[in-house]
């Protein structure tokens, strides 16, 4: 193959299990963001913006939803003859009995092959939970007028904010001599993005070491450090924009929310870096005679007959008349009853909700089962999920499956209680 | 059953108006995101169709603009696959095309080089959804030599005066096939889509083109009425065609109704080249009723019965209605706009007023800074 100056694996396994119900059938990469996006089409359209056309996607929980999103790179042009994209599962080599990704360098070191096959001089480290737009080439440029080892891309956060990060101390130059994760007492604000450019030779070299000693080769936890007590040259790449963490409902849905304001921080609608997502389904959205549409993103396909305030509605869904929508993230294919009130929610695609159902009511109880993961009052339900009508659901709910009316007593589900049909979901 | 397609959209019309000045009428944008020949090329790849040719001539960088990567069709194929069709100059040939026979035949190698025994012939302008293989195989059924599309226009807004008028026994045979009649004795119309065996097909050209017969309803269908077995197949579903302003805006206020919007919601899906616009966003003033909305367009203010296209902006205060708004059009503050076509990347200044009828909306050309 011919030679590539820079390659990118982007890490895309990961369950991000405190999105609860939206990531028990999906990878995290591939939650719906924005209406018509999936998380992965920002790193990814950053790479092909960027410039990188060869790019690795390490998959290996639930994968089946992210496999059909990349496919074989349409979305991103990326279905070329020379590079393109490949997906790579853990896999069974001769000799030895497979095994998981068991860490973030792991996995990295399970696919050296195919790294080596593309024979790169740089090789870009990426995960798949991050909303930004980023161009990977000017960073590249300072990699390489630092002649350095590894460059690694950092926020400046606040210092209360600091202790939740992986903390990069760095000399007057940028210039890293320590890393620290989740510091108590930070020393520094520049907090790793999970981010990193490395000189290939050198990262191989790293990776093959590391594993001899730990069978969970981590970057974060074993790759930086070691490298930091050789002496390499790690250096600092500061970046200013917009970049969201959407890791917990409550950030989800914030993310979502800030893109409905007239003038967004993170514009979708400027053409200069586009993000690109699978196109399938292309009929125009519809605004019905009775509808009420304000301050909502709405995507193709949808069907408005009633009122949609504060919302971002992904492609193919249909609000019948008289449904009032505020505040909520409805995904694809969803339908909602005639007459159906749903506030602060999120409804993961294929979910039919019922007629005179009202969702998101009454008091800010926690979640009985799960209370550190709902707990700002926003009520989600799962995916190819029944709600029957005439409901009265509260806050911080979870319904999931092929739900029937006696699931509910007296039609009413408290806030914090979740109703979750395993059996049988369509 | 096998058949290669062929696609004619050479066409231009000047009852398009500015419309048409800068594309082909397979070019026009439709139902707020699509272009004519979308609805053809799906018909074709969805009626199992692999090998598609497309016969172009007027404004030809138009379509090939769009149809460039053939693979929203499922065209980018090994095997057959998508041919466009310009004319050319050669040593022995230096003609445009001289009619829709001569536009064929000029093409023959295609005809010769295939192998599937029939070839289906549409055109490129008429919005529809239609499977072919029924066509198909109620022609072999028919024991037919060629089978026509027909429609009957009774119960719609389409003047049988402006197209074939077919006439067929009880059988479904072909009785009399007028071109344009001034006094019509039926109101089943041709749709110019035809099936037909590849074979005949090439005997037919070969026998008509070197006499100088260029034409394929009068010197294909008409030369051959008697000695060939001609058929008519009615079709019941949407049809509309591109050949007026009037029906222009016709067939894209069609798509307000939901059984019309229904054939791009349903499968077998019309499909086209995707933008990757993000969705369309609806800021705190916008009030929008009975209107379909494209992909990236950012509306303010009030729209009504109206279509718009993508990365349209509607901005506050300004008012649509009955109106049709393509791509990347920009409708200032307080505008307003009724009856109206605006072309794409054209400009209405704040607080301008641009009012047609229903009868004659105004059209307001590409680009045009009003």
């Amino acid at each position: 193959m011919r030679k590539k100056e820079m390659m990118a694996m982007l890490l895309a396994g990961g369950q991000g299990s405190r999105l609860g119900i939206l990531t028990m059938d999906k990878a995290k990469p591939a939650v719906a963001f924005g209406g018509k996006y999936r998380i992965i089409d920002f790193p990814m359209s950053n790479c092909v913006n960027s410039g990188v056309e060869t790019v690795g996607i390490l998959t290996q929980y639930q994968p089946l939803t992210l496999n059909q999103h990349i496919g074989i790179g349409v979305p991103w042009d990326l279905d070329t003859r020379n590079g393109g994209v490949a997906t790579l599962a853990p896999h069974m080599r001769e000799g030895e009995v497979g095994e998981w990704y068991s860490g973030t360098a792991n996995a990295i070191y399970q696919n050296i092959d195919y790294i080596d096959a593309n024979n790169p001089e740089y090789v870009l480290i990426l995960s798949g939970d991050h909303i930004y737009k980023m161009d990977y080439s000017a960073m590249l440029k300072y990699h390489k007028e630092h002649n350095c080892d590894v460059t690694i891309a950092v926020l400046e956060v606040s210092m209360e904010e600091a202790s939740r990060f992986g903390i990069m101390n760095a000399d007057e130059n940028d210039k890293i001599y320590e890393f620290e994760e989740k510091p108590e007492h930070p020393k520094s604000n520049l907090a790793s993005m999970g981010i990193y450019i490395f000189t290939w030779d050198k990262l191989r070299a790293a990776l093959i070491e590391d594993n001899k000693i730990h069978s969970d080769s981590d970057f974060g936890k074993h790759i930086i450090p070691s490298m930091l007590e050789k002496s390499m040259t790690l250096y600092a790449y500061r970046f200013k924009d917009y970049w969201k963490d959407v890791g917990t409902i409550e950030s989800y849905w914030a993310a979502n929310m800030e893109l409905i304001k007239t003038l967004p921080e993170f514009n979708l609608y400027e053409y200069f870096w586009k993000i690109y997502t699978k196109s399938d389904l292309q009929p125009p959205m519809y605004s019905g005679i009775n509808s009420d549409i304000k301050t909502s993103i709405v995507s193709e396909g949808c069907q408005v007959e009633g009122t949609v305030h504060h919302s971002v509605l992904s492609k193919n869904v249909t609000i019948e008349e008289g449904a009032i929508v505020k505040d909520s993230i409805i995904m694809e294919n969803c339908h909602i009853g005639k007459n159906t009130i749903i506030e602060r929610c999120i409804i993961d695609q294929n979910t039919v909700i019922g007629s005179n159902v009202k969702m998101g009511i009454g008091e800010n109880v926690p979640n009985e089962e799960k209370p550190h993961i709902y707990n700002t009052g926003i009520t989600v339900i799962g995916n190819n999920t029944i709600v029957p009508d005439n409901l009265e659901i509260g806050k911080n709910c979870v319904i999931y499956g092929n739900t029937k009316p006696e699931n509910y007593e007296n039609n009413k589900l408290e806030s914090g209680k979740s109703v979750i049909i395993m059996e049988g979901a369509i | 059953m096998k058949a290669i397609g062929i696609i004619l959209a050479g066409g231009n019309s000047e009852r398009l108006k500015s419309l048409c000045k800068a594309r082909a009428i397979a070019a026009m944008p439709v139902a707020a995101g699509y272009r004519a020949i979308d609805f053809a090329l799906s018909n074709m790849s969805n009626s199992s169709i692999k090998k598609v040719a497309v016969i172009t001539q007027y404004n030809s960088r138009s379509l090939q603009d769009h149809l460039s990567s053939a693979k929203w069709w499922d065209l980018d194929r090994k095997e057959g696959g998508l041919y466009i069709f310009t004319p050319f100059l050669s040593s022995d040939n230096n003609f445009w095309f001289r009619g829709i026979a001569d536009s064929i035949y000029q093409n023959i190698s295609f005809l010769k080089r295939s192998h599937e025994p029939y070839v289906v012939i549409a055109s490129g302008e008429a919005i529809y959804k239609m499977d072919y293989q029924k066509v198909l195989e109620y022609h072999v059924e028919k024991n037919a030599d060629i089978t026509i599309v027909t429609k009957n226009v009774l119960d719609t807004t389409k003047d049988p005066h402006d197209f074939g008028v077919i006439t067929m026994d009880e059988n479904m045979r072909m009785v009399s096939f007028e071109e344009k009649p001034i006094e019509s004795t039926s109101n089943d119309i041709s749709l110019g889509i035809y099936v037909i065996s590849r074979p005949l097909l090439i005997k037919l050209l070969e026998n008509a083109i070197p006499k100088g017969y260029y034409d394929f309803v009068k010197d294909i269908i008409l030369r051959n009425k008697q000695h060939l077995n001609i058929f008519a197949y009615k079709f019941d579903g949407y049809w509309n065609t591109l050949n007026s302003v009037e029906a222009y805006m016709e067939t894209n206020m069609d798509f307000l109704k939901p059984e019309v919007l229904s054939i791009l919601k349903t499968e077998p899906y019309i499909t086209t080249k995707p933008s990757d616009d993000p969705s369309a966003k609806f800021n705190s003033t916008a009030n929008v009723k009975n209107t379909i909305v494209g992909t990236g367009t950012i509306i303010d203010g009030n729209v009504s019965n109206s279509v718009l296209f993508r990365k349209v902006t509607i901005s506050e205060g300004a008012t649509v209605n009955n109106s049709i708004i393509m791509k990347s059009s920009y409708i200032g503050k307080n505008c307003v706009i009724e009856n109206a076509i605006i072309d794409k990347e054209a400009v209405i200044s704040d607080g301008k007023q641009v009012i047609g009828t229903p009868e004659e909306p105004v059209v307001i050309s590409k680009g045009f800074v009003v």
